[in-house]
């Protein structure tokens, strides 16, 4: 980091109007083409839909040109920040590296355009790849069968929670309650719920972690499962898991992991042997495929053998002859968790990064994203407050309370970054520490650039004792400064419309 | 037992060497990084390396995943007329490359608007792009795909209309999306009820009209159905009895010259966007779409964009209404959807923007024109029957005096994916089969696959 931004406020110097880009629908002009088909080679027929089928024109859709095009989405996307350009430390994100080789080989045309419907016979490249990395992610995991269904880890929760609902079910009887610490990503609670639970929040205790005693105390035959993560959002370790598998199981109840956070530990220590029976990897976390502003994702899930006959259908099976297929053929499935195969592309993307890692790779993204961490811990430490002191694995956790008394806050100290040049941090979550600033640097991040994060961080907190008011109204570089996010809610304007006049 | 130590082997992904490490270590105060573990109990600890291939270069991985792709027959080297949710339109070249920009591509959901205003001031684009397509009031930023849409559409009308337990799915509806919903809802208490379809194709009316009963909350069907016939809407709605009327959208591009569910009273659209130029990718990733009435905006699942200003007064765009979703609400989340499709939304935007108002017409009318035109040459070749006589759009079902199955597997031997057979989804439908046109065949494709199917059903007869 070289320079630091002095200036209250940028945009006296800006002209009216730089760094923005215009709606598509206001670039439209009347007459031009971004695209030319072939000419209709096919007689033409005027019968084929009723007047009441036809639809009229589409009312203000855009006439624009591929120059108009190519300019408007280049122009948007300066206005994003990317991990491409640098560290982007969101917390329980794992915002790492995406290598390019996953990009060429998901477009591959031999998978590209293979299309979901097409016969098991065509289609063996696809199922031959879909039974790799189930064994890969068997491997990772620990556990006897991973579905590859599910297309984002929320989907996942839903999926592993609706196997444990027909697996109790089958027994007898499904029971009411999902045990969730209060730690948790916000998604445990809401699939718990979908799936038909009610949710049981535990408290943390002074480790950050879950006491065994507590959760004896509320295991009991009304209890479906505990959802934990692991390491916890604070990312600290739940050092006693096998005890509380052991205490669950002993009451017939199940154990999912909320896998968000495999960074820590992938290739040091497996799921399936702390005694976990379920996991979700979140593909697009600790395998690499891009975030792409929010989506596609991928949330395989791996389970215990008790739960192998509730897996999602469609299953991808070896015959002795080496052939693939697809088989729906489980009765006790819990079902189709979405239509065809899954992300596919995305889980080509995934296997390639696997292979480019293999074992010592994958060991070592856990070992450098724990060392980042705690590299950060270590600089930041005393300046900013740490709530919970537990050892941590690849992420840290922070709070204001060291800033607060400067009337700066969390949100400020957040916002202040992005005149560094860095992405801010999860802020505000875990719920259980206040004003949290959640840092998860990843293994993608040379010293230099852990540095440079923590001089700014260093930067800013000296700031907020000397210039409160210019962190208080920061960021002042960005391509706009601070929104009327209330105004956004209260007249909600949700599309663009055509001027009335 | 010691593990080898995986620091002596740099991996090109990964900055830090050795000399950083030991830096690093100092400044933390421990000797090495296993220290930093220790809190992970031995017991559970991997006491070997994973049993996994790899490392790989990059010239080994291209090699390996390449002979795997090698080993798939698809439309890169066969003619295909595959529809059946997934649809080979044509892809703009500037769609992909703008792609892989990696402001676009390698950037996290939006929650920090002042640095993401890229991917924020797009998907206010593409809801509006939505919203014109469709004929209603409010799109969401995205769903995985139109079977999950579908699952968050009838739990909206479950939301919305209080006390009802039945769920109407006309048996047309795409079978994989209709079986997603069942998995979906099945601890909710709900009814699914299928309606089947006319001789047409299309819903039967009657049947829809009986089992419309007080109980019903929500009526869901497909246009074009599964069999590529298009619905009548207005004919629907008037037997609906007060439910709430979800029009699903599985081929995308029909939008283009098909009059939209949101003019004729449908409160919910819901469907696949892969059409819009998105390859087919063997199932995923896709987008799928929900465009709802104004009133029922609040209770729209997934994430919304929505415009505002910032402290300067300047246009800008910003996540909102945020308190309906699972990071705010929890437990009581009107959906558990968080990661979406994003990227692919944002292929559509371009899509839809590059081709435009008279690109997605021109799209749908060539797609039909040619679907018709093979839909007449195999009328006329005498060999074939259409068993539905609905109108359709670009897909169609047809019927040979011989198992679908037998038939295909002659097409392909000919290079052709000649269509996606029927009985896997619908019992006594041994000999039909479904066929996907679009504006990429030529008139020659067509022509020869009317040789070729002739051809197919003339030996099959001796």
């Amino acid at each position: 980091m070289t320079t630091v931004v002095e200036q209250e406020s940028a945009t006296a110097a800006v002209p009216q109007g730089a760094n923005r880009e215009g709606l598509i629908f206001e670039h439209s002009k009347k007459g031009r083409r971004g695209y030319r088909l072939p000419a209709l080679d096919v007689p033409e027929r005027s019968d084929l839909l009723s007047p009441s089928l036809m639809r009229d024109e589409i009312a203000n859709e855009v006439e624009v040109s591929e120059v108009d095009v190519i300019r408007h989405f280049t122009r948007l996307s300066k206005l994003n920040v990317s991990i491409d350009a640098g560290l982007y430390p969101l917390g329980s994100c794992t915002m790492k590296h995406n290598p390019r080789l996953n990009e060429e080989l998901a477009r591959t045309p031999g998978f590209a355009l293979s299309h979901p419907l097409q016969a098991d016979h065509q289609v063996q490249g696809n199922l031959e790849l879909l039974w790799h990395i189930e064994q890969t992610l068997k491997e990772i995991f620990g556990m006897p069968r991973v579905t590859l269904q599910p297309v984002a880890g929320a989907h996942g929760e839903l999926t592993g929670i609706l196997m444990i609902h027909k697996a109790l079910a089958k027994s007898g009887n499904a029971r009411k309650f999902i045990l969730i610490p209060d730690s948790a990503h916000g998604t445990n609670p809401a699939s718990a719920a979908f799936a038909g639970y009610e949710v049981k929040e535990l408290k943390s205790n002074s480790r950050g972690t879950l006491d065994l005693h507590l959760l004896e105390q509320h295991v009991d035959e009304d209890v479906a499962a505990l959802m934990i993560t692991v390491p916890n959002t604070l990312g600290v370790f739940e050092t006693e898991i096998r005890k509380m598998a052991e205490i669950l199981h002993r009451k017939g109840a199940y154990l999912y992991c909320d896998g968000a956070n495999l960074n820590a530990f992938v290739g040091i220590a497996r799921p399936g042997d702390m005694g976990i029976d379920l996991i979700h990897s979140n593909l697009h976390k600790t395998f690499s495929t891009p975030h792409g502003g929010g989506g596609p994702g991928a949330g395989p899930v791996g389970v215990s053998e008790r739960l192998v006959p509730f897996l999602p259908t469609p299953t991808v099976e070896r015959r002795d002859d080496g052939s693939f297929y697809l088989d729906d053929d489980h009765p006790d499935s819990i079902g189709r968790m979405r239509a065809f195969n899954g992300n596919f592309n995305v889980l080509v993307r995934a296997l390639t990064y696997m292979r480019s890692m293999g074992p010592d790779g994958l060991r070592r993204i856990a070992q450098i994203a724990v060392l980042n961490a705690n590299y950060i811990r270590a600089r930041l430490k005393g300046t900013y407050h740490l709530p919970y002191d537990a050892p941590s694995l690849h992420e840290v956790v922070f709070s204001d309370k060291n800033q607060t008394p400067h009337e700066v806050h969390t949100l400020d100290i957040a916002k202040r970054l992005m005149d560094y040049g860095f992405h801010p941090p999860t802020i505000y979550f875990p719920l259980i520490v206040a004003g949290a600033l959640m840092i998860e640097p990843t293994e993608s991040e040379p010293k230099e650039e852990l540095d440079a994060f923590c001089d700014a961080m260093l930067a800013i907190a000296r700031e907020c004792e000397e210039r409160p008011e210019l962190v208080r109204s920061a960021p002042h570089t960005t391509p706009v400064r601070r929104l009327d996010e209330a105004r956004a809610a209260r007249q909600p304007v949700l599309r663009w419309q055509p001027r009335s006049d | 037992m010691t593990l080898p130590d995986p620091l002596q082997d740099q991996h090109r992904y990964i900055p830090n060497a050795s000399e950083d490490v030991r830096e690093m270590l100092g400044v933390i105060g421990v000797d090495s990084i296993d220290r930093l573990f220790e809190t992970i109990p031995g017991d559970v600890k991997l006491d070997r390396m994973l049993d996994i291939p790899g490392p790989w270069s990059e010239i080994e991985s291209r090699r390996w995943f390449r002979e795997l792709a090698a080993r798939n027959k698809t439309a890169a080297d066969h003619l295909s007329f595959l529809g059946g949710g997934a649809y080979a339109h044509y892809q703009p070249a500037c769609v992909d490359q703008l792609l892989l920009r990696a402001e676009f591509l390698t950037s996290y959901t939006p929650y920090q608007p002042e640095v993401s205003q890229g991917t924020l001031q797009s998907i206010f684009e593409y809801q509006t792009h939505q919203c014109m397509l469709t004929g209603l009031d409010v799109a969401n930023a995205s769903l995985y795909d139109g079977s999950t849409a579908l699952c968050e559409a009838v739990l909206l009308a479950d939301r919305v209309v209080k006390n009802r337990t039945k769920v109407i799915i006309a048996r047309s509806m795409h079978p994989q999306y209709t079986a997603t919903v069942r998995t979906y809802v099945q601890n909710l208490g709900y009814e699914i009820v299928e309606v089947g379809w006319t001789k047409e194709g299309r819903i039967d009316l009657q049947a829809l009209k009986r089992a419309c009963t007080p109980d019903v909350f929500a009526v869901a069907i497909q246009s074009p159905n599964f069999l590529g016939v298009l619905e009548d809407y207005d004919a629907i709605g008037a037997v609906t009895n007060g439910a709430v009327k979800i029009a699903v959208i599985a081929e995308a591009t029909s939008l283009g010259i098909v009059s939209p569910p949101g003019k004729h009273g449908f409160e919910i659209c819901v469907g696949e966007g892969q059409a819009w130029g998105v390859p087919t990718q063997f199932g995923g990733p896709y987008v799928g779409f929900m465009v709802v009435k104004e009133a029922l905006k609040r209770h729209m699942p997934g994430r919304l964009v929505g415009q505002t200003v910032d402290v300067d007064g300047r246009r800008a765009f910003v996540l909102t209404l945020a308190t309906r979703e699972q990071h705010i609400r929890r437990g009581k989340a009107t959906s558990n959807i968080c990661t979406n499709e994003a990227l692919i939304a944002l292929a559509a935007n371009m899509y839809l923007s590059l081709m435009g108002k008279e690109g997605l017409r021109e799209v749908a009318w060539q797609s039909m024109q040619k679907a018709a035109y093979l839909r007449d040459r195999l009328l006329a070749s005498g060999k074939v029957t259409l068993p539905f006589s609905g109108a359709v759009y670009n897909e169609f079902v047809i019927r040979t005096s011989f198992p679908a199955a037998e038939i295909l597997a002659d097409l392909e031997h000919e290079q052709i994916l000649g269509g996606i057979p029927l009985a896997q989804f619908y019992a006594g439908h041994e000999n039909d089969f479904l066929v996907a046109v679009t504006e990429l065949h030529t008139r020659e494709h067509l022509d020869r696959y009317v040789g070729v199917l002739s051809a197919a059903i003339a030996r099959e007869r001796r």
